[in-house]
C-alpha cells in the first residue's frame, strides 16, 4: 500500500464493507430518505422506538454512494441505540465528525452528516414539528 | 521554443515559466499558499477546469497595474490612451489568434458562461418563439445546456439533443434528422469536456447553415488545445474563457460574424456602449464596444493577449500533438486494468482528458484518495449531469492535460488509483 489516506482509516473502510444495521425494517416507527445529489449519495434511515415513544430502539439503513457517506450511516445506526429523540436533534457536525473518528475534508463533509440528516429531519417529521417530502443536502 | 526530437513540446522548460508547478501540497488548507505542512509534491491533473498562468501573462497584469492602469475610452489623457490602445490591441490578438476578421468580431465577456448567455439573451429572446427547435447535444456542458433550456422555456421554442453513441460519438444521422427547417441555433461543445469527444463542427455548420440556422460553438475545450480557424469551421459564434488557455480568470471571448452581431440588440446597457443618449432614447457604439458596457474587463483583456502569444510560441498544432500523447499514454495506462471504465472515443481520437470510473470505488473517494497523493483531479459531474444519467453513474473522476504535464504525473496518477485500489479491495 501506498502512503495511505488521512480519511479512509481502517475504521472507515470496514463500515463501509462491512456495513451494520444495513438494510429493510419491517413496521418501523419511522423511514426517511434523503440525497447528495451532486454525489448521487442517497440514504434511508428506519428507525423503531421504545414503548415511550421517545427512545431509540434500533435503527436500520439502506442506501448507496461513497464510502464516508455509507460507513458514516453505519456507524450512526449503531450509536443511535438507546438514545432519546432530543439527543439525536442535538446531534451537532463535529458528534459525526468525532464518530467517524478521522477529519473530513470541507468538500466532504455533506457526505458525512448526510445520515444524521435524515435521521434527525426523519424524528422532526415524526414528531409533526416540520413536512417535508425527502432531506437534501443542497437547495 | 526548444523542442526534443520525440516530443512535441519542450516540457521542463515550459515548467519553468509555471512557479505553481513546484509547490507542496497536503497540509492546512485555511491559509492559500504553501505552508510548512504541506508535504506533497504536486500533481496538476485538472487543467479542463482551469490552467496555472505561466510568469509573462502575470508579468502583463503586473506591468499593466504598475505602469499604465487607467480607465479606457474615456480619457484622453495619456495613461487612458495607452490602456487603450493595449485593450484594443487585445481584441485584434484574439481576431488573428481564431482567423476573425477583426476586432468587430470579437466581445470580451467575463467567461464561456456569459458568451453563451448573451447570445441566447440578445439574439434568443428576441428572435426565438414558438415552433423554432434549438439543437444541442447529448454532451452539452450546462452553460450552454441550461442557457439554451431556460431561454427555449420563455419564448415557447424547444431544445432538441444530438445522441451521443456507446462509443462516445455524435450520431451524425440524428443530428441531420433534428436539424431542420424548424432549427434556428444549433449550439455545439467542440471538445467535450467530460468525454474528449472531437465533434465535426464544420459538419454540423452546414447542416446548420442549409437549413438557415446559426450555429454556436462551445470552444472553452478547444481553443485551448488545438489550432481553431472559425471560417475553417463556419462558426457564427463561438465563446472560450481566458482562464483555461494561460489566461486569468474574469475574461471570456464571444466570437461572432460581424454582420450578425450588427444586426443583434445589446444586451447589457450603461457606459462604453453608447454613442449618444438623450433623455428620450441612446443610440449605441460601433462593433464590439456596443456589446461591453461599463468598464471593461481591461487587465484581463491585456493578459488574455499575454497568453495567446506564450501559445502562438509554443505553436497550437504542438499544444495539440502533446494533448493527444498524454491522453492517449493516460488512456493505454488505465485500461490497463479491466476495473477501469473511461467514459468516450478511445485514446488515439480524443483531447486531452480522460473521465473515468474505478470499479467498487465512488468518484468522490477516489478523488479524495488521490489528492492525498497531491494529485489534483476533478471528481463529479463536470457541469454534464444528463451526459452522466446517461452513462448510468453519479459522478466520474476526469484527469485533465496541458502543456506543462508529463507522462510521469500519469504515472503518479495510476499510481495512486492503485493505491485506492488496495485500499478498497
Ligand atoms: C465545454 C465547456 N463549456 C463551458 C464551460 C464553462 O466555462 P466557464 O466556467 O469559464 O464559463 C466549460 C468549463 O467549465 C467547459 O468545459
Amino acid at each position: 500500500m501506498g502512503m495511505g489516506s488521512d480519511m479512509y482509516r481502517q475504521q472507515i473502510l470496514d463500515h463501509y464493507k462491512n456495513p451494520r444495521n444495513k438494510g429493510e425494517m419491517s413496521e418501523p416507527d419511522f423511514s426517511h430518505t434523503g440525497e447528495n445529489p451532486s454525489c448521487g449519495d442517497t440514504i434511508t434511515v428506519n428507525v423503531r422506538l421504545e414503548d415511550d415513544g421517545e427512545t431509540i430502539e434500533y435503527v436500520t439503513f439502506t442506501g448507496d454512494g461513497c464510502a464516508i457517506s455509507q460507513a458514516s450511516a453505519s456507524m450512526l445506526s449503531e450509536k443511535l441505540r438507546g438514545l432519546t429523540l432530543s439527543e439525536l436533534d442535538a446531534m451537532d457536525t463535529d458528534d459525526v465528525t468525532e464518530m467517524l473518528g478521522v477529519d473530513i475534508s470541507p468538500m466532504r463533509i455533506k457526505c458525512a452528516v448526510l445520515a444524521r440528516q435524515v435521521a434527525q429531519d426523519g424524528a422532526k417529521i415524526y414528531d409533526g414539528d416540520i413536512d417535508i417530502d425527502e432531506t437534501t443536502t443542497e437547495d | 521554443m526548444r523542442t526534443q526530437e520525440s516530443h512535441p513540446i519542450d516540457v521542463g522548460a515550459v515548467r519553468e515559466d509555471f512557479p505553481i508547478l513546484e509547490r507542496k501540497v497536503g497540509g492546512d488548507i485555511e491559509t492559500p499558499g504553501e505552508g510548512p505542512d504541506d508535504t506533497r509534491p504536486l500533481v496538476y491533473l485538472d487543467n479542463a477546469a482551469t490552467t496555472q498562468t505561466p510568469k509573462p501573462v502575470v508579468e502583463s497584469i503586473v506591468d499593466y497595474y504598475y505602469g499604465y492602469n487607467s480607465n479606457v475610452h474615456r480619457g484622453i489623457h495619456h495613461l487612458s490612451q495607452e490602456a487603450s490602445v493595449a485593450y484594443e490591441a487585445a481584441h485584434d490578438r484574439v481576431a488573428d489568434f481564431i482567423g476573425a476578421n477583426g476586432r468587430e468580431e470579437i466581445v470580451f465577456t467575463k467567461n464561456t458562461t456569459e458568451s453563451l448567455n448573451l447570445v441566447a439573451y440578445a439574439w434568443g429572446l428576441a428572435e426565438l418563439g414558438p415552433g423554432d427547435t434549438v439543437v444541442l447535444t447529448e454532451m452539452e456542458h450546462h452553460a450552454s445546456l441550461v442557457t439554451w433550456q431556460q431561454i427555449a422555456k420563455k419564448t415557447g421554442a424547444s431544445v432538441e439533443y444530438i445522441r451521443v453513441d456507446d462509443d462516445g460519438y455524435l450520431d451524425m444521422d440524428h443530428a441531420a434528422e433534428l436539424i431542420d427547417d424548424s432549427t434556428a441555433m444549433v449550439s455545439v461543445v467542440h471538445v467535450s469536456n467530460t468525454l474528449g469527444t472531437v465533434a465535426p463542427v464544420a459538419d454540423l455548420a452546414d447542416l446548420a447553415h442549409e437549413q438557415d440556422a446559426y450555429i454556436f460553438v462551445d470552444g472553452a475545450q478547444s481553443v485551448p488545445t488545438r489550432p481553431v480557424d472559425v471560417e475553417e469551421i463556419d462558426a457564427d459564434f463561438l465563446a472560450f474563457s481566458g482562464h483555461k488557455m494561460l489566461g486569468p480568470t474574469g475574461i471570456g471571448v464571444l466570437y461572432g460574424k460581424e454582420h450578425i452581431l450588427e444586426s443583434v440588440q445589446p444586451y447589457l446597457y450603461g457606459g462604453e456602449m453608447i454613442r449618444s443618449v438623450t433623455y428620450e432614447d441612446s443610440t449605441w457604439e460601433d462593433l464590439p464596444w456596443k456589446f461591453e458596457a461599463g468598464t471593461p474587463v481591461i487587465a484581463q483583456g491585456i493578459a488574455l493577449h499575454a497568453a495567446i502569444d506564450y501559445l502562438d510560441e509554443i505553436g497550437m498544432d504542438r499544444v495539440q500533438a502533446h494533448e493527444e500523447l498524454l491522453a492517449e499514454y493516460a488512456y493505454d495506462e488505465l485500461t490497463a486494468f479491466d476495473d477501469i471504465e473511461i467514459y468516450g472515443p478511445p485514446g488515439d481520437d480524443r483531447g486531452g482528458l480522460v473521465a473515468f470510473n474505478l470499479d467498487g470505488v465512488h468518484a468522490h473517494d477516489l478523488s479524495s484518495i488521490l489528492n492525498d497523493h497531491g494529485v489534483a483531479i476533478r471528481a463529479g459531474d463536470h457541469c454534464t449531469q444528463p451526459l452522466h444519467d446517461k452513462l448510468g453513474v453519479p459522478a466520474s473522476t476526469r484527469a485533465s492535460f496541458y502543456i506543462y504535464n508529463e507522462t510521469s504525473e500519469i504515472d503518479a496518477l495510476v499510481d495512486a488509483v492503485d493505491d485506492a485500489r488496495q485500499l478498497f479491495a
